[in-house]
């Protein structure tokens, strides 16, 4: 990078570079900075992830080549089923109340109301907060006989605390009580990508349909819910996406340490990270992030086609 | 007709400002719930009805929780990580948009598709290759495999170049004429233009850094090394009875998160708006 800086200051005609030559240094000399990191940090260990799933190795004993043999046997682990069916009823749970909340949350922030930017900034704070911190918050609310949540229940409802949900300490109400989390803490976000989707649309549609005497459901129905279908769509695939990467809310929900992670709430995630950093099944745990992988791609892949439809 | 109608909209405009009340209620109850905890006594917490404003509130427990967990090195330990990562991005992803969005060469476009189809991967999915990466370059255990992992994002590149797309080409070929380096015309037009751009990816990828979990789990398993995320989660399952200590720590690793939120905030949901939909 100190030669083309050289290069630059220096008078030109005398450099025995090609100008075309140069120009492509200067360029490279750009881009090597973050390329170099990438490279080594994120493409590599990508790629080597595709090898890794082929062996067999804890990280000390010799690597051993065993083919799919990995794949066969998560064909048969009833536990790693378990937790990608998790995975993926959580990801039911999560996607559309969130979407739901997050466009109505957008439609009515959208409107001139009192204080519209503090109740912007109110419900998307939680998306930036640390997740450690307000889970613990939300353990002790959901905590099942002290909790002010069951409190309240009690109070306004007469139910005996007993017979109220017992929340994240209970397996029936477990998976119930992230997706309630989860929406509490991510829908902000989704709610500003709605936001900037409804400032996107031209308000002559909106006239253009009162003229025609269209009532508000109507101009809902007829002018916003097509407008917004990319977004919509955009909206669908990064919760989707998001929610099969979860983790971090599961064993921060669960108060304690995670092997109270029971059979309700283990996650693809926290079975890739147990059986290689627990286990140090390395070979075994990136056939788990292949199949991760591969879905994660199926729904991208599935993103594009639909961009190109409704986009 | 219109007396209905106009009857009908007072209905309207009220259950609005009822629903947004409980909306409201909802997003700031718990961090109302937090800050009134971490001034309580144990005994305290959970009384009920909840006495949001404690009677004597307990300062004391601000004052224990540093004595209690090097929480003071945390912070440190993750400011660190934050401000280096965050100063990583900004300059290699800026300084590499320019050149994907101002210059021409061979394989530009290539590159680029290259950098846009990470994007998608869940870091999830590679995260146990890069471990085992990192660990044989020595790297496990010190905060350089956060700052590695952290600071190059195709994201960054991403977000940088979409911005650098909406300066005129015009401004940079003015500027080239008047003699100015490719490196001074990155450094003195493209820079000062780009300041929403760089607060967007500033907040970012602070925020991000800070509250990041998983990375620091997998790669500081030392004590001193940790950062306040991981420290805070030891804390409450070492000390899981001490609530007003807990949820004073809890206020404490958030409000650095929230400063830099509030101050650039504007920024931040115009980031999200411009970068989440496709540019």
């Amino acid at each position: 990078m100190q030669n083309e800086t050289r290069l630059e200051a220096g008078k030109p005609e005398k450099v025995f570079l090609s100008k075309g030559v140069r120009e492509h240094l200067v360029a490279y000399s750009f881009i090597a900075p973050n390329f170099i990191g990438f490279a080594v940090f994120t493409l590599l260990p990508m790629f080597f992830a595709f090898v890794l799933a082929f062996v067999k190795w804890d990280g000390a004993n010799p690597m051993a080549f065993i083919g799919i043999n990995n794949f066969t046997r998560l064909i048969h682990d009833t536990t790693f089923h378990k937790a990608l069916w998790n995975t993926v009823v959580y990801t039911v749970g999560v996607v559309p109340v969130t979407m739901i909340c997050a466009l109505g949350l957008a439609i009515l922030l959208n409107q001139k109301i009192f204080a519209r930017n503090f109740l912007r900034t109110v419900v998307f704070f939680p998306y930036v907060a640390s997740l450690v911190a307000v889970a613990a918050v939300w353990n002790f609310i959901f905590s099942p006989t002290l909790g002010p949540l069951n409190n309240i229940l009690h109070a306004i409802t007469g139910v005996p605390i007993e017979e109220l949900p017992r929340w994240a300490a209970d397996k029936d109400w477990a998976m119930f009580t992230v997706v309630l989390f989860t929406v509490w803490k991510s829908m902000g976000y989704y709610m500003v990508i709605y936001l900037a989707g409804l400032q996107g649309i031209n308000p002559e549609l909106y006239e253009a349909a009162q003229l025609d005497g269209a009532n508000a459901w109507r101009r809902f129905r007829n002018v916003t819910v097509p407008q917004l279908a990319p977004t919509t769509f955009f909206v669908l695939m990064i919760l989707v996406i998001n929610s099969f990467k979860v983790y971090d809310i599961f064993i921060n929900l669960f108060a304690g340490a995670d092997n109270q992670l029971n059979d309700s709430t283990r996650v693809m995630v926290y079975q890739i990270y147990n059986t290689a950093f627990r286990s140090l099944d390395y070979g075994y745990a990136s056939a788990m992030a292949i199949v991760l992988f591969l879905l994660v791609l199926g729904i991208t892949i599935v993103q594009f086609n639909g961009e190109k439809k409704y986009g | 007709m219109v007396g209905t109608d106009k009857r009908l909209k007072i209905v309207m405009v009220a259950f609005v400002y009822i629903l947004l009340f409980v909306i409201v209620l909802c997003m700031l109850v718990p961090y109302v719930w937090m800050i009134s905890a971490s001034l309580k006594l144990n005994k305290d917490v959970f009384s009920f009805p909840i006495q949001w404003i404690p009677a004597l509130p307990r300062w004391q427990n601000y004052v224990d929780i540093w004595n209690r967990i090097p929480l003071g090195l945390f912070i440190f330990n993750t400011a660190k990580l934050a401000i280096v990562v965050t100063f990583l991005q900004l300059l290699t992803s800026s300084f590499a948009a320019y050149a994907f969005s101002k210059l021409r060469f061979k394989g530009r476009n290539l590159l680029f598709l290259g950098y846009i189809a990470t994007i998608a991967i869940p870091w999830q999915a590679y995260m146990v290759p890069q471990f085992i990466m990192m660990r044989s370059l020595g790297l496990n255990n010190t905060h350089l495999a956060i700052i590695c992992l952290q600071a190059f994002s195709a994201f960054g590149v991403f977000l940088m170049r979409q911005f650098y797309q909406g300066i005129p080409d015009e401004l940079c070929e003015a500027a080239r004429i008047d003699g100015l380096s490719e490196y001074g015309i990155w450094a003195r037009i493209m820079v000062p233009l780009s300041k929403p751009a760089l607060s967007t990816l500033t907040i970012f990828t602070f925020v991000s850094t800070w509250n990041d979990f998983l990375g620091p789990m997998i790669y500081l398993t030392k004590t001193p090394l940790k950062t306040i995320q991981i420290g805070l989660r030891m804390f409450i399952s070492q000390y899981s009875a001490e609530y007003g200590l807990i949820m004073a720590a809890s206020v404490v690793s958030i409000i650095p998160v929230l400063i830099v939120f509030l101050g650039l905030q504007k920024y931040f949901v115009q980031g999200i708006a411009s970068s989440g939909i496709k540019g």
